[in-house]
Formats: C-alpha cells, structure tokens, sequence
C-alpha cells in the first residue's frame, strides 16, 4: 500500500530519466570519450577533454566572459527592474493592466525575433541606437554594438527583464500598505520609507528574481549566438559550435557540463544563502 | 478651548458618504471611543485625523492649531494600526526605536526610551524578536509600544484587541486602561464592540452612517440612549407596553405583566430568562445570588425601569448629548 504513491508518480519519474537522466550520463560519458580529425569519436575513458577545457587559457577566458556577462546583466535588471515594479505597483487600476501587459508582452514573442530587433538596432557602426544616442548628444563617436560584450549585455537586459519585474512585482503585492502609513506616522520622509520600508521587504524578491535572471543569462544562447556569432563567444555557444561546427563532440560535452555544474553551484549557493538570512524574517 | 477639535468632518467617497458632518472635541488626557457596526466610518475618521485621507470638507484643529495643513509626517501621533503593520524586517527594538530615530533622538537615549517602552508594555524581554515570531498579543503591544514611544500628542488606535481571542482581548482591554492611565495619553479608540468602548473610555461617540448619534460617558449613554439605533447597538433591549427596557432592569415581583418562564439559561453569574407574554417575548437577565430562580414553565409577573424615551431615528444636533 505505501509503494501506491512511488507507483503513481511512475510514469512521472520514468520520463524525467528518459530526457533528463539518460542524456545527461551519456554526455557526461561523451566528456572522457577521444576524438580526431579523422578517426571520429573512440569510445575509449580518458581526461585528454578535461586536461585541454583546463590547460587552455582560452576556455579560461570563454567562462569567464560568460559569467562577468550574466553579473552584469543581473545587477542592472535589479536596477531597471527594481523601480519598474515598484512605478507598476504604485499605479492605479487600468494603467497597471496596460503596462504590465507592455513589460510582459515580449514574453510572447520569440527571443531570437527580440534579439534579431536588436541587431537591426544596433546594426554596424550607422545603426539606429548610435545615430539616436550621438544626435542627443550622449557620446560623440559610435559605440560598437555587435559582436562586443556591451550589445550581448543590453539585448540580455531586454529579454530578461520581465523575469526580474515579475519577480519584484509579487513581493511588493504582498507588502501591507498601512506598514508605508505606520512609517509615515512616525515621521519618515518618502526616501526614507523607500529605502528603510520598501526596499528591505522587496529584497527577497529582486533576490530570488536575480538568481532566475543569472541562470537564465549564463545559459543563453540565442541571444549571445545572434549578436556574437561566431566572433564572441559564451559558453553556451562554444559548446553548440564544438558539437555542430567543429563535431568534436566530447570537447563540447566538458564545455556543456561544466557550465551546468556551474550553474548549479552557483544557483544552489545564491538560494541557500537567501533562505538562511530570510528565514527567520519572512519564512 | 478643546485639545482637539473636530468640525462638521465630512468625506465623501464619490457618491457615498462615508462620515458625515461629524463635530467632536476632545479633551486632553481623555479616553474617547468612536463605537459603530462595521463600515460606520470610524476608520475613515481616524485616517483624517491622523492624515491618510483628506476630508471632503470641515476642519481638524489640536490646540487650536489647523492640523489639515500639518503633512502627515510632521503630525506627531502615535497610531495602531488594526493589520498592526509592524516592520516585518525589523526586530521588536528597531520597530519601536524607529520613530525616535526620525526625531533625530541621540542612540543611547533612543536605548533607554526603548528599553523603558517595552517594560511598560511587557514585552522587555523580547527586544531582539521579529515580528512574525511572537503571538497576536504581543505584536499588539509592540505595535502599542511603538506609537507611545514618540511620546505623541493623541493615540489612535484602529481596533487594535479585534485580531485577539476573547480571553486575551479582556486582559489587554485592562492593560490598555493602565497604560493609558499611567502615561496620559489623549486617546481614540475606535471600535464595534460596545462592552470594550464602555469599559475603557471616558466618553463614547456612537456613529451609524457616517453620522455621530450619540456623545457621552458610557454610563449615561447606556442608560439614556438618545436613538433606538444607540439603545440597541449599546446592549439588549426589550419593547414592553411601549417602553425599552434593558433585560437586567427587569424583575420577577409580586405583581405586573403575566408572563410563563419559555426557557432558562445558565451562564455563571447570570440567569437569562426568554418570558413569553401579552406583549410577545422578553428577555430577563437576573444575577445570581444563589436564591433559587424560577424554572421553565413557571408563571411569573415582570417588574420594570423603562429607559427614558428616545427620539425616533434621525436626531437633530441639539438633541445630542455632548458630556462632559
Ligand atoms: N478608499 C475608499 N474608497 C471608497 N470607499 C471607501 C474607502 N474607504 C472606506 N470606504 C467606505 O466608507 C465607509 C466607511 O468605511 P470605514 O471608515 O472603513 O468603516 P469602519 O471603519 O467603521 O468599518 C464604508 O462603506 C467603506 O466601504
Ligand atoms: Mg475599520
């Protein structure tokens, strides 16, 4: 009678082994597998993968722009993102609706169709977003977009916003409106009601939006493969080329694995860390 | 001159009108209730007061001083809130040094003025809690704590015992008297249970519709109700041969209405009685001495003290009763 449960959740857990489980032992199988040029994969067990992901600087250097992109992008959806919510939450009834469907509207179109917008935006050194920014009179000399850090990091900023706001968003719905008009009473000015009332009790949520936000942009792919291509490089898409450019399988298995294993590290580390200061406050 | 003077307060909510030409002074260091079924307006008067909503009309003066044109920051009142809506984040101490820390009051006073607060309230040991890790009675008091420790010109507190269970909701009502006593605080209550407003304050203002139908010390309002609406929203009452008479004013006597005892209740250190009479059902509530009672099914005659006859439903505001 107690296997009823494990029974019923059975065909559950046997699909979670077939798309989850399986794929992910065999690639990391594939990762101690050889390659060559012309002898294909060798189903062999060495770290030659390891050692090379390892030993060159270049990988290195590929994780390490990768990450670097998902902190910055992270911080300034918290600082767009933060304030959006708080304007949205503040706004009355058949505003709320129409700018909550704006910020989330994007949500439904495709983010290669988003991204390609961009790079029509940003397009060479004559594209919209420098001629508009040079005509108002922000920089002089036009600012490279494409293939370069900052253009990954404004497209990933747009199409992770929503995740941010929506984040936000929830946890200021939960906030007591009296609690702002208790501060108040106590003679609290509007800054310091924001900073000392507000903020603190939306903290958790801009937290747990930034750890979706991270994830999500560290695993990017589109967005990095339309405005990089093949010249800048994140992890996401090294992986995809050593797979489907180069075919050199086992090599883009480590890549793939150990941005996953990052990944999670990372995520796990940032929920542990929020839920021990929060527990005792919010629970 | 009154210490806080309230004139022909009015607020409109588009079409309805939620307080309605309410005028009220309050003296100070005097406990008053606004007492009203729910949606009467007493909540929406006390938000005028303390700034949150802006009347439709009339006038707010503490001291003589126009309080409409003082922000809502600068009021200086100490304010309970019905939520409580402490500072989730913050712990019990924080809560409560948070509007001394506003004033500018220097960091080892603010500790002292602290630590002195949540002695008054009881709640001394509990210092370093957050809000969510104590029981409705004591979040109730660091709520409490925190308005009083500003030191404010008036209290208002937007029924503040109703989130507490009956037993706990009589002990604060006691604790409540005392600290009020004890620091001297002029204080509003707003409330819907009539035994609360009558035991702690000094006068009761009963509202209905927005309007106040009544002003006076609690004895006298419940013994000359000046409405119907005031005669029954204060306690029980019983039409017999066209008096309103309250069921504890009633007594078996040798002579008077005839009537057979239909049931008995009970309840400790009262009897209540339902008599079945020519002039339909009445209610009796006897104390119990100990002397026997008359069972269901008896025949009795009822003796009684009318209250005096009230003006029917609309008052005029001369009609008012404004004690004290
Ligand atoms: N912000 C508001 N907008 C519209 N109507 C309101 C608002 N606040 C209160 N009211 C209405 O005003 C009346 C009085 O409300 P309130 O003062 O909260 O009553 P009470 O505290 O006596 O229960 C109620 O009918 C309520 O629906
Ligand atoms: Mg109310």
């Amino acid at each position: 009678m107690r296997a009823v449960p494990y029974l019923l959740s059975l065909p559950a857990l046997l699909l979670f082994a077939g798309v989850v489980v399986i794929p992910l032992a065999m690639t990391v199988v594939l990762t101690f597998h050889d390659w060559g040029q012309y002898k294909g994969i060798e189903p062999v067990f060495i770290l030659k993968n390891w050692q090379e992901v390892f030993g060159d600087p270049y990988y290195a250097e590929m994780f390490g722009r990768t990450f670097r992109i998902a902190l910055i992008v992270t911080v300034l959806t918290a600082l767009l993102g933060a304030p959006e919510a708080y304007i949205l939450n503040r706004m009355k009834s058949p505003w709320r609706g129409l700018f909550l469907l704006v910020i989330l509207g994007p949500l439904l179109i495709s983010v290669v169709a988003r991204t390609l917008g961009w790079a029509l935006l940003f397009g060479g050194n004559s594209g919209l977003v420098n001629k508009a920014l040079m005509s108002v009179g922000l920089i002089s000399a036009p600012i490279p977009f494409m293939f370069t850090e900052t253009g990954m990091v404004v497209a990933l900023v747009h199409v992770l916003m929503p995740y941010m706001v929506l984040a936000v968003w929830a946890a200021l719905q939960r906030l007591d409106p009296q609690v702002e008009n208790a501060a108040v009473a106590l003679g609290a000015g509007p800054l310091t009601v924001l900073c000392r009332i507000v903020l603190p009790q939306a903290m958790p949520g801009i937290l747990s939006g930034a750890v979706i936000v991270f994830a999500l942009a560290a695993s990017a792919f589109a967005t990095p493969a339309i405005i990089g291509g093949r010249r800048l490089k994140v992890a996401s898409t090294l992986a995809y080329d050593e797979f489907l450019n180069t075919l050199n399988w086992p090599l883009g298995a480590v890549v793939a694995v150990l941005l996953l294993l990052a990944l999670v590290l990372i995520v796990v580390g940032a929920n542990r860390l929020v839920e021990r200061r929060y527990a005792q406050v919010f629970g | 001159m009154a210490f806080l003077a309230l004139d022909t307060l009015t607020k409109h909510f588009g079409s309805h009108v939620a307080v309605d030409r309410l005028t009220l002074k309050v003296e100070k260091g005097e406990f008053v209730s606004l007492l009203g079924p729910s949606g009467c307006g007493k909540t929406t008067t006390l938000q005028m007061i303390a700034g949150f909503v802006e009347p439709t009309s009339g006038g707010i003066r503490l001291e003589g001083r126009d309080l409409l044109a003082v922000k809502p920051a600068k009021r200086g009142l100490g304010i309970v809130f019905q939520s409580y809506a402490l500072f989730p984040h913050m712990t019990v101490a924080e809560n409560v040094s948070f509007g001394l820390e506003m004033q500018g009051v220097a960091a080892a006073e603010r500790a002292k003025r602290v630590g002195e607060t949540l002695d008054l309230v009881g709640l001394g040991a509990f210092a370093g809690r957050f809000p969510r890790q104590l029981s409705g009675g004591q979040q109730q008091r660091v709520a409490l704590a925190r308005a009083l420790v500003i030191r404010p010109q008036i209290l208002l507190l937007d029924e503040p015992l109703s989130n507490l269970d009956a037993k706990l909701r009589e002990e604060m009502q006691i604790e409540l008297r005392q600290i009020q006593r004890t620091v001297g605080t002029t204080t509003i209550l707003v409330t819907h249970d009539q035994g609360e407003a009558m035991a702690l304050s000094d006068r009761i203002v009963v509202m209905n519709h927005g309007r106040a139908e009544q002003i006076g010390p609690p004895h006298e309002t419940y013994e000359r109700p000046a409405t119907p609406f005031v005669a029954s929203f204060l306690g029980k009452t019983n039409l017999v041969s066209g008096a309103t008479v309250r069921p504890e004013r009633i007594s078996f006597a040798a002579a008077g209405l005839a009537g057979t005892v239909r049931t008995r209740i009970f309840q400790g250190n009262h009897w209540l009685y339902q008599v079945d009479t020519a002039d339909g059902l009445v209610t009796v509530i006897r104390q119990n001495t100990g002397e026997a009672m008359p069972g269901e099914g008896a025949a009795v005659r009822l003796a009684w003290r009318a209250l005096p006859p009230q003006s029917s439903g609309e008052v005029s505001a001369s009609s008012r009763t404004e004690g004290s």
